[in-house]
């Protein structure tokens, strides 16, 4: 019974396997993304980006129909020029961050709407905005897994300086020059991620793999590896989960996901024993020392 | 000997209105210079066109061939992100960047100059905290233990005991003398007069300009400090640009 309910779908259908790869895929990548745009205060950032990315990927569907490398490479270009336009406007004048980059990837997404009214909506644009996870073919699983891989790699290069240009960025610019770099190649980890998600989650969700996992590590952990490690697992799990729920009920498997993962996130937000609500509530008596 | 640091005819400063004018001067290596002057007087600008953070207007700052790191710096309002979850010992660890750099492994000679720097500051058993539970005594005292790792031959300290009660400020003073019996060069921007004369033998009395530079006891008489009130105004926003003829800008 129990088995017949999570496993044997896995077991049965290959288009279940495949997609409980690519979540798995993208929870590993993605996941420590989230906990360092959190850390960052950057976390409505990857939102803004993934509507960044739009106009790039509907030129890129515009140009080849429903071609994943098509559309990931126009995702990346957009997703990539608004990123470091962002990150240098912000660098070399007064704007800050957030507010040269709320310009942009609003020029981006009215300029993404424009091609597409322009060129006549189409109902495979659906596919775009929501992805479809359940059908994964192989090029697209490889090109997920290697995103995932790139992103592991890059985020182990930069690891160091981006941790002390969050605490402490005047300390790393009296010592090193590597935080703008290190800063710049995180960005460009966010299109990546947020690219590799909306294949399979679509721009609109894309993000919430990245987000939710990281607010529900928040509460679990004080440290930073201990973090990324439940940021991680608890996409894992809010991935697999979101795919049974979707195969046995009616859900689509995108919001599936991320509905799982927001159960998760509530949960954590009420019982999470690193300032939890309960937690607060009802703290016991303090210490001694 | 050569001169550890050189400043020539500099001017520093924000959107073109200088905040130190034409400052000429100065410092010799393994000296202990106090900077002092009202608020507003240039001393923070100074040190973030030391350190290499903001570049100057006009004119050259020569560090003897010194390596960005070779100076530490300790900012006066830190901007550290003192919510992000990194642990008193990890934090105070970022001092050794020059020794292990970006992929540099922590091996046991490392934990053990951290643990040594906690136990100099008097941090000894904090090491598991989280930064964000320090109280400002002990965030300076942090502070200061990374500096002391750093291991660099010119420390610049900016308004170091702001806000620090006597006992912290003693113990953090016994680390500054012990700088300087190493020969490293130590500036610091100070406030408390008394203080100065007591501990450092070397002052520099600014005022946007330099208003006097050299032995403690002759820099800080009463009508050296009434100068220097009086020279401190305010940003003109229709000034004309400085008629003083200015040495060609080789800012680095």
């Amino acid at each position: 019974m129990i088995y017949d309910a999570l496993i044997a779908p896995f077991t049965e259908f290959e288009f279940m396997r495949r997609a409980l790869a690519a979540v798995i895929a993208l929870a590993l990548g993605g996941a420590p993304i989230g906990v360092f745009l959190m850390l960052r205060r950057m976390s409505l950032v990857g939102d803004a980006m993934a509507h960044a990315i739009l106009p790039g990927a509907a030129i890129g569907f515009l140009l080849s129909g429903l071609n994943l490398f098509a559309m990931t490479a126009g995702g990346l270009i957009a997703g990539f020029t608004v990123a470091i336009l962002a990150g240098v406007v912000a660098r070399t004048t007064e704007l800050k961050e957030d507010a040269s980059l709320a310009t942009f990837y609003l020029a981006s997404l009215a300029l993404g709407v424009t091609i597409v009214s322009v060129k006549g909506t189409n109902i495979d644009l659906l596919h775009v905005l929501f992805g479809n996870i359940l059908a994964m073919d192989d090029p697209t699983l490889l090109v997920i897994a290697f995103n995932a891989t790139i992103t592991l790699v890059v985020l182990a290069v930069i690891y160091r300086p981006l941790v002390i240009e969050s605490v402490d960025p005047v300390f790393l610019r009296t010592v090193s020059r590597a935080g703008a770099p290190a800063h710049l190649a995180f960005l460009a980890l966010v299109v990546v991620n947020l690219v590799n998600g909306f294949q399979a989650l679509g721009t609109l969700l894309a993000v919430g793999l990245m987000i939710l996992p990281a607010g529900i590590a928040r509460f679990w952990s004080r440290d930073i590896t201990g973090m990324i490690c439940i940021a991680v697992v608890s996409a894992m799990v809010s991935g697999y989960a979101g795919l049974v729920l979707s195969f046995q009920t009616r859900v689509p498997s995108g919001p599936a996901i991320i509905l799982v993962a927001t159960l998760l996130y509530v949960g954590s937000v009420l019982f999470g024993n690193v300032r939890g609500v309960i937690r607060q509530m009802f703290p016991g008596r303090h210490l001694e020392a | 000997m050569a001169a550890q640091l050189q400043f020539r005819d500099v001017t520093l400063g924000y959107d073109r209105h200088p905040a130190v004018h034409h400052l000429d001067g100065e410092v010799a290596p393994g000296a202990l210079l106090a900077v002092v002057g009202p608020n507003g007087a240039g001393k923070s600008t100074l040190f973030r066109g030391l350190v290499g953070i903001l570049k100057p207007l006009a004119g050259t700052i020569l560090t003897g061939g010194l390596d960005v790191r070779d100076i530490a710096y300790l900012p006066q309002t830190v901007d550290i992100d003192r919510s992000f979850p990194i642990s008193v010992f990890d934090f105070v660890g970022t001092g050794l960047w020059r020794r292990v750099g970006f992929f540099g492994g922590m091996g046991k000679d490392a934990r053990g100059r951290i643990a040594q720097a906690l136990a100099a500051v008097g941090l000894s058993g904090f090491e598991n905290r989280t930064i964000g539970t320090l109280s400002g005594g002990q965030m300076q005292r942090m502070l200061f233990a990374r500096v002391l790792l750093q291991d660099a031959r010119l420390i610049v300290l900016d308004e170091p005991f702001n806000a620090i009660d006597s006992k912290t400020s003693a113990d953090l003073l016994t680390l500054i003398q012990r700088w300087h019996a190493e020969k490293r060069t130590v500036l610091a921007a100070l406030h408390d007069m008394d203080f100065v004369r007591a501990h450092f033998p070397e002052a520099l009395l600014l005022a946007r300009g330099q208003v006097a530079w050299g032995l403690t006891a002759e820099v800080l008489t009463a009508a050296n400090l009434l100068e220097a009130r009086r020279m401190c105004e305010a940003f003109d926003d229709s000034a004309a640009a400085c008629a003083v003829e200015d040495a060609p800008s080789q800012a680095a």
